[in-house]
């Protein structure tokens, strides 16, 4: 779409679009060409000289047990935050949108933990689950279970993955209820009428229509998962005990800032950049067919 | 409602009760520790009433910080964060405004390649591309400095794009009108953009305040100095070891400060916060 009125200047646009163009330039496009370029760069234990390698930073990345392992530390997390998330979400937003009248109520009390930052959601739940101080872990004691992430890699991923789910459901939950209340009600009715129950009305009407926004939910969930736990991790488990919570960004963090290995951080970075692309196009191809529907 | 299920009501506020208070029982805790004293919650189990520490935990953190981990006074790191969280919000409308003005009321050369080259940041969040960055910031010797933690964040791809798709809805007329008055450019922008866009404006602020605010990442790289933590990193920096090691009750009070800004906005500004959401992920 474009404008049929505009303006002539000469000199006028590029003024405007300077700031902006600068920043992109400065802060995005030369750091990202640096990482591409060191990504092809083998450096010396000192960091004094380097030697251009081709593509060894990438083939021993696929040969390092460590990094493969960080893929799938990666898959698990995510595919359990989004899927956790997602579920949550959307048994309260079917729960809230079936409840009218206080909806706006729950919905105000459902909304907060998006203001909290991932690296206090990930505190909040290390001093809840704290293995000998933790007001929850004292409970689960008491249940019989013996609960220290510090040193059991399976609940390290646990707590790291509830303090996500927990960071992340109010968004989860204000997309779902949009979507809900989107749905005309005449369906919902005329189904009513012809005899369905509510639980086959949500299989056969209302989940199929909220498909898109369960797609939609999965990439941004899944995006999240990805980078914006970030803060989650670090503020919890390190990535540890061992690697067991060390997700893809996490490494690149940990290999170019703690290890200052700067070629394999790089060669990292270059193969997330990659994935933010494959996400980021199925993202807007999706959003180009809801256009249409 | 389409019919009358009591049961299932009732079910359905039992299920969202249930909810809403595990959403909240974490802050709960939270704010309990931050009301006792250490000792209190070194008992195991701690108590889950508030004790009598309040003003203590509270002074103690915001004029002198912690005692065994970062001794900076939180309150110097609220303000690191509000100076950091209104700098990126209102640098981010700023330049986005402007150039999405440029890109839809005029017609110039390279114009859709600018789009273009502002699109595709949003393939290059800040975790992918984190020490060369970091390089750039600190070859142009903005480590530790309020420029250095705000201006490498305020490009925004997603602010660019709702600025435009709102001025392609402005009717033409507006712009025929003021052209036909003798109005340039500029003053179009001032007296007739610029008033209409303030919904989506404020919505923009509510979301982009929240991510500055909540930024990790970025000042955990480039502030050195303490005075130049932020609230979110200084509680980072409180933690120095096991459970039984840190001052969990100064940790969480700091906790509760951090919080309570952006829980605010989100809270007063709730319009705005649920629009600007959704219409940035449009």
């Amino acid at each position: 779409m474009e404008k049929r009125v505009v303006f002539r200047s000469a000199w006028l646009p590029y003024v405007l679009v300077a700031p902006q163009i600068a920043i992109t330039v400065i802060f995005f496009f030369w750091p990202a060409t640096q990482a591409v370029w060191y990504s092809f760069q083998l450096q010396d234990a000192f960091g004094l000289k380097s030697q251009f390698v081709g593509l060894q930073n990438f083939v021993h990345l696929f040969r390092d047990p460590v990094y493969l392992n960080s893929f799938r530390v990666t898959a698990i997390f995510s595919v359990l935050v989004a899927g956790i998330g997602i579920a949550i979400a959307l048994l309260l937003a079917v729960m809230a949108d079936r409840v009218v009248r206080a909806a706006v109520g729950y919905k105000t009390l459902l909304i907060w933990p998006y203001a909290v930052a991932p690296a206090i959601a990930g505190v909040l739940y290390a001093f809840l689950f704290a293995p000998s101080i933790g007001i929850v872990t004292y409970v689960l004691k008491g249940l019989g279970i013996d609960w220290n992430w510090i040193i059991n890699g399976n609940q390290a991923m646990l707590l790291v993955v509830m303090a996500a789910v927990w960071n992340q459901i109010s968004y989860n939950f204000l997309f779902f209820l949009a979507g809900l209340q989107s749905i005309p009600r005449s369906l919902i009715e005329a189904a009513a009428i012809d005899g369905a129950g509510p639980g086959r009305r949500f299989w056969t009407i209302v989940f199929p229509l909220l498909s898109p926004t369960a797609f939609f939910l999965l990439v941004v969930n899944v995006v999240y998962a990805f980078f914006g736990t970030f803060g989650i991790i670090d503020a919890t488990t390190q990535g540890g005990p061992g690697t067991s919570t060390q997700i893809l960004v996490y490494k690149v963090y940990h290999d170019g800032v703690k290890a200052s290995d700067l070629g394999g951080s790089s060669a990292q970075s270059v193969i997330l950049m990659f994935i933010v692309i494959v996400l980021t196009v199925v993202q807007f191809r999706f959003i180009e067919k809801k256009v249409n529907y | 409602m389409v019919e009358n299920r009591p049961l299932l009501t009732f079910a359905s506020h039992a299920v969202l009760i249930l909810g809403v208070l595990a959403v909240a029982f974490p802050v709960y805790v939270t704010f309990v520790a931050s009301t006792l004293t250490l000792q209190e919650i070194m008992s195991v189990p701690m108590p889950l009433v508030p004790g009598d520490q309040f003003m203590a935990n509270y002074s103690q953190v915001l004029t002198a910080g912690s005692t065994t981990g970062s001794k900076a006074a939180v309150s110097t790191m609220l303000f690191n964060s509000t100076v950091m969280a209104l700098g990126i919000a209102i640098g981010k409308i700023a330049i986005s405004i402007i150039a999405s003005f440029a890109i839809v009321y005029f017609r110039f050369p390279l114009r859709m390649f600018f789009f273009w080259m502002i699109f595709v940041t949003l393939m290059l969040p800040v975790e992918v591309r984190i020490i060369p960055t970091f390089k750039v910031v600190s070859d142009l010797d903005m480590l530790n400095s309020y420029v250095g933690l705000t201006l490498p964040l305020i490009a925004s791809a997603t602010a660019t794009f709702l600025f435009r798709q709102f001025f392609l809805t402005i009717p033409d007329e507006l712009a025929e009108a003021a052209r036909v008055d003798g109005a340039g450019p500029m003053r179009f922008f001032w007296d007739v953009v610029l008033p209409l866009s303030k919904t989506s404006i404020a919505a923009l602020f509510v979301i982009q305040f929240i991510y500055g605010w909540n930024q990790y990442l970025w000042p955990l790289l480039i502030t050195g100095d303490e005075s130049m933590y932020t609230a979110v990193i200084g509680i980072k920096r409180m933690i120095v070891g096991s459970d039984a090691a840190n001052e969990w009750n100064l940790i969480m009070a700091t906790a509760m400060l951090t919080m309570l800004p952006p829980a605010l906005v989100v809270l007063l500004m709730q319009k705005w916060f649920v629009k600007g959401l959704v219409d940035t992920e449009k």
